[in-house]
């Protein structure tokens, strides 16, 4: 009797670390968001191009990460892309009106992530605001096509 | 030459016979109703074939996902890409290399003992003397072992994937110092659910199909004798390894290949 409760106890700790390993691959893996998370507060920022960036991308400042970008779409008053930073809510109300946002890259070939860097104006950026100030991704192609109209003109 | 040739359709023939029976076999097992008896046998299968199997499963997963983030990231630096090594670890194990592996570690931990010990008691007449007593052998001996085993083997897979994704992360973020946000984050923004996790699943419970079954039926089938059983845990590798990377390459191609 004893053995055979042995057995069962195992077996159902086997099926739930099975279940557990499932939920595992799916939050943290897949990065399915259960709501949950850490607390942050979103700002918006409008780029011209944002040439490789996506969604869940890296949002840094001084090179630490401080947040992920939430959302990507297309702004069709302008035509440019409207994209939704989320941000470490520790940082409401620490970024100055004037914070700069550039699309940089890591490395030659490495992923697209959001530079923030600060400003000195002395008014804050609230949740939900929009940060004026922003630089678009390097597209090599357009790069190359400048430097060889440069070069023709020389 | 004319006896060559009446071999090679008795062959023909035998296959054929063979594939029918084994098919019958499926059937007549899985058809029934669930009992309490039933599931205890259910349990005791689930023990022996999935529990136990967890040890090897485990410590192949570790290491097969150890080694991926060395060598993913030898390469990957070349490039100034080893922020990309979260996500080569994390698709290369779900997508192929857990499902594969899983399933050629459980054909030759379970699989092989499933054909030993069904063999065994079929070579004892054990399975012609519950028939006589009116206990019908498929459903008391064979049709746990298949349950069980369509159970087991998905869920050894989960395993073998979230340990290999941890020993990645050992490697790859504790020794070789890939940042753990990108190693993460990457890993979240590249794979999709339904597309990697649940193909990768979906492969794994098609080949625990298969390997329990192969298994099952190569114990149920052989002849009696201790040459047979021999003859049969051996065919039960061959044929489930066989088939495991036969139909992986059919299934990859039909879930993430150009090819379909």
């Amino acid at each position: 009797m004893k053995r055979s409760k042995m057995m069962e106890f195992g077996v159902g700790l086997f099926m739930l670390a099975g279940i557990l390993g499932v939920i595992f691959l799916g939050i943290s893996v897949s990065g399915l968001s259960v709501g949950g998370g850490k607390n942050t507060y979103t700002l918006q920022a409008n780029f011209a191009n944002i040439g490789g960036l996506k969604s869940r991308a890296r949002v840094t400042m001084a090179g630490v990460t401080v947040g992920r970008v939430e959302n990507i779409e297309l702004d069709t008053e302008w035509y440019d892309a409207r994209v939704t930073l989320a941000l470490d809510s520790s940082l409401e109300g620490q970024l100055s009106k004037d914070t700069t946002a550039s699309i940089l890259t890591s490395g030659l070939l490495g992923e697209q992530y959001i530079g923030l860097s600060v400003g000195g104006d002395p008014e804050m950026l609230a949740d939900g605001d929009t940060i004026t100030d922003t630089q678009s991704a390097l597209v090599l192609e357009q790069l190359i096509q400048q430097f060889v109209a440069n070069m023709a003109k020389d | 030459m004319m006896t060559r040739i009446t071999r090679l359709g008795r062959h023909g023939c035998d296959l054929v016979e063979a594939l029918g029976r084994a098919g019958m076999f499926l059937g007549q097992s899985l058809v029934g109703r669930p009992s309490a008896e039933g599931f205890k046998l259910w349990l005791r299968q689930m023990h022996f074939i999935g529990v136990l199997s967890l040890a090897i499963v485990l410590v192949s997963g570790l290491f097969i996902g150890m080694v991926l983030a060395l060598q993913g990231f030898t390469i990957l630096v070349d490039f100034g890409a080893e922020d990309a090594l979260g996500q080569m670890v994390a698709l290369s194990l779900l997508r192929e290399l857990a499902p594969v592996v899983a399933a050629l570690l459980f054909a030759g931990r379970a699989g092989s003992a499933l054909t030993a010990e069904i063999g065994l008691m079929k070579a004892t007449e054990q399975l012609s003397s519950m028939e006589m007593i009116g206990v019908d052998p498929l459903k008391r001996v064979v049709a746990p072992r298949l349950w069980a085993g369509f159970v087991s083997l998905p869920l050894l897979t989960v395993g073998f994937s979230v340990i290999g994704i941890w020993g990645g992360h050992l490697v790859g973020v504790e020794w070789l110092g890939v940042y753990n946000g990108s190693y993460w984050g990457n890993m979240q923004s590249s794979v999709d659910f339904v597309d990697d996790i649940g193909n990768g699943m979906l492969k794994s419970l098609v080949f625990a199909l298969v390997v329990t079954w192969i298994a099952v039926f190569q114990g149920y089938d052989l002849v009696p004798t201790s040459e047979g059983i021999s003859r049969a845990t051996t065919r039960t590798v061959v044929y489930s390894s066989l088939a495991v990377l036969g139909l992986d390459f059919v299934l990859t191609a039909l879930m993430f290949g150009e090819l379909g």
